[in-house]
């Protein structure tokens, strides 16, 4: 494990109680509603609050009970949710701040390269105030990361941009995703975002860690209340099989079966994830025949459960490679289809479920 | 010698004006950094206390505050006294008196700019700046100075153009020694008092015109340098 710790902190009411462990790689979500710690921990994390435990980054131990490693020594990136980018400094000398503090024996990433990587390579001469919201978090995550950080935080880089700006920033943030060769932990209270960017999850609420694990098996936990709100969704991770010009689909192979999704040309082999909402997904005890939806895999039934509604039931379903798909049917029709564990059925996924 | 119909007298206490607002300013401006800081960023209850201190030079008559410092600064004085025991000599009627003098009168016109510009930038610039590899004084430098600039030059100019005009405190402290402690403002005075209102008028035109330049200077500075005080 690289980043792994145990702090507690309080200010007031509040009370942050926090064991951690995080993979090496990859985007760990901290997920909960806003108060529950997200932020107040990942500033523990930076150094930037000062609370009692230890923790440890890539064998480097940055708190203990008698040691505090000080903000500017942690190897770290840390993206603010407003860009908060230095006003008195071009965009260039913005990006250079952190860069020509680090030696450059120490440098891990390439100048040009990362201002690439985000775009803003016309923005250099710039000054912020001259900037939109997108361009300023773009400019903000590329300055993070060319000082080399071994872990970046990045607290709701989103939030506080419009449809427009975040649906501009979104691609690179999963290029990056795809680029990062170092664990970044990513604060959200918005699971959409979190679907689509994170691997790993942990779920925070009043201060204190409710679980933490892989993000496909927290999603679709029936005793975690991912699973019950009304946006459930579970994410199938997939491989681009082809593309059909004359149709134009993308051939999507997921464990033994395929789907069809309506997007441009894909390169073979490219993986892709889908995110799927529990109220998309309908469940077929054969497979269909002349069903007007285009997509359906089999699955066998995990668990069903109770959802808050109660006229409602929340189907877990396994896919064959053991992936999950959440479904979420009338309590009547589960009845009907008299469903049981284990049982093998088919999972059609509605249209708008894959766009 | 006479120079602008300025008399050589005169000049010393121009000269010894300029010398004790450069070294009064100079001397303030790095005091009060620290303490316009903790201001601006304290949540203690003593502030309020320390904000009165400081707000207290505005309010008291400035014959009140060199009275008291002269006692202080005295022979037989607290300071004073303890300097002329320790081999010393007091600092009443000497420039360091006069320096410690108008830096206690100049205070909340350096404080409260600086105040007032660290509460608008907040902590997030440092946060950032820490974030970013940055020391304790690399963040300072690069970040603190840069975006309190207006807040910084408005309190140099505030600082020097107020001792320029500072004529109470420096007269009860320095006595007004003609070559040694006797500034513009006091030597006016002399003039005036002799009947010799020729000589006061040009002395006065000089200071007139001197701190017309020096504002309208910093107001065309200011507009250029203008730097946006939040973090965008």
């Amino acid at each position: 494990m690289s980043v792994s710790g145990a702090l507690r902190l309080r200010r007031g009411d509040f009370q942050l109680q926090a064991e951690l462990a995080l993979p090496e790689r990859g985007v760990t979500a901290l997920f909960g509603r806003s108060g529950s710690g997200k932020t107040t921990l990942l500033r523990c994390l930076a150094g930037l609050e000062r609370g009692d435990g230890w923790l440890t980054v890539n064998g480097c131990r940055w708190q203990d009970r008698d040691h505090f490693l000080p903000v500017h020594r942690r190897p770290l990136g840390y993206v603010f949710q407003e860009a908060s980018l230095f006003p008195h400094l071009r965009v260039r000398d913005n990006l250079r701040y952190g860069y020509r503090r680090v030696e450059a024996s120490q440098r891990r990433v390439d100048f040009d390269e990362t201002v690439r990587l985000l775009g803003v390579e016309a923005l250099l001469s710039r000054y912020p105030q001259a900037l939109s919201g997108g361009q300023r978090q773009r400019v903000a995550i590329a300055r993070a990361l060319l000082a080399s950080p071994r872990l970046l935080l990045m607290d709701e880089p989103m939030a506080s941009l419009d449809v427009a700006s975040k649906a501009e920033i979104l691609p690179y943030l999963e290029r990056l995703h795809a680029h990062l060769e170092i664990p970044v932990v990513y604060v959200s209270h918005a699971i959409e975002e979190v679907a689509r960017l994170a691997d790993h999850m942990v779920l925070l609420e009043a201060g204190s860690v409710l679980a933490a694990g892989p993000l496909h098996e927290l999603l679709v936990r029936s005793d975690l209340p991912l699973s019950h709100a009304d946006n459930a969704a579970a994410v199938l991770e997939t491989r681009v099989e082809g593309y059909d010009a004359d149709r134009q689909l993308v051939a999507l192979t997921c464990g033994a079966g395929r789907l069809w999704v309506s997007r441009e040309a894909a390169p073979p082999g490219k993986r892709l994830r889908l995110s799927i909402r529990a109220s998309d997904v309908v469940i077929s005890l054969t497979p269909p025949q002349d069903s007007s939806v285009l997509n359906c895999l089999p699955a066998r039934v995990a668990e069903i459960s109770d959802d808050p509604h109660p006229g409602h039931r929340l189907v877990r379903l396994a896919v064959d490679d053991g992936q999950m798909l959440l479904s979420r049917i009338a309590h009547d029709a589960c009845q009907r289809l008299a469903l049981q564990p284990g049982q093998a059925v088919y999972a059609q996924l509605r249209g708008r479920a894959l766009s | 010698m006479t120079l602008l119909g300025i008399g050589e007298a005169d000049w010393t206490a121009l000269q010894l004006t300029l010398r004790l607002a450069l070294t009064s300013t100079a001397l303030l401006l790095v005091l009060c950094l620290p303490l316009a800081w903790w201001l601006a960023h304290t949540q203690r209850r003593l502030k309020v206390v320390v904000e009165a201190l400081v707000a207290l030079p505005l309010v008291l008559p400035p014959t009140v505050i060199g009275f008291y410092l002269l006692i202080l600064l005295g022979p037989r004085g607290a300071v004073g006294g303890t300097l002329e025991r320790l081999g010393a000599s007091h600092l009443a009627f000497t420039f360091t008196g006069l320096v410690i003098g108008s830096m206690i009168y100049s205070l909340p016109f350096v404080v409260q700019p600086l105040q007032n510009a660290f509460q608008a930038m907040g902590r997030r610039p440092l946060e950032v700046a820490a974030t970013l590899r940055a020391g304790p004084l690399d963040r300072l430098v690069s970040v603190v100075l840069p975006l309190s600039r207006q807040g910084l030059l408005t309190a140099a100019v505030l600082s020097f153009a107020h001792t320029l005009g500072e004529f109470g405190v420096l007269l009860m402290i320095g006595g007004g020694i003609p070559g040694q402690t006797q500034v513009a403002s006091i030597a006016i005075y002399s003039h005036v008092e002799a009947m010799d209102h020729a000589a006061a008028h040009r002395l006065s035109l000089f200071l007139l015109l001197m701190a017309f330049a020096l504002l309208v200077s910093v107001y065309a500075l200011n507009k250029r340098f203008r730097v946006v005080g939040v973090m965008s």
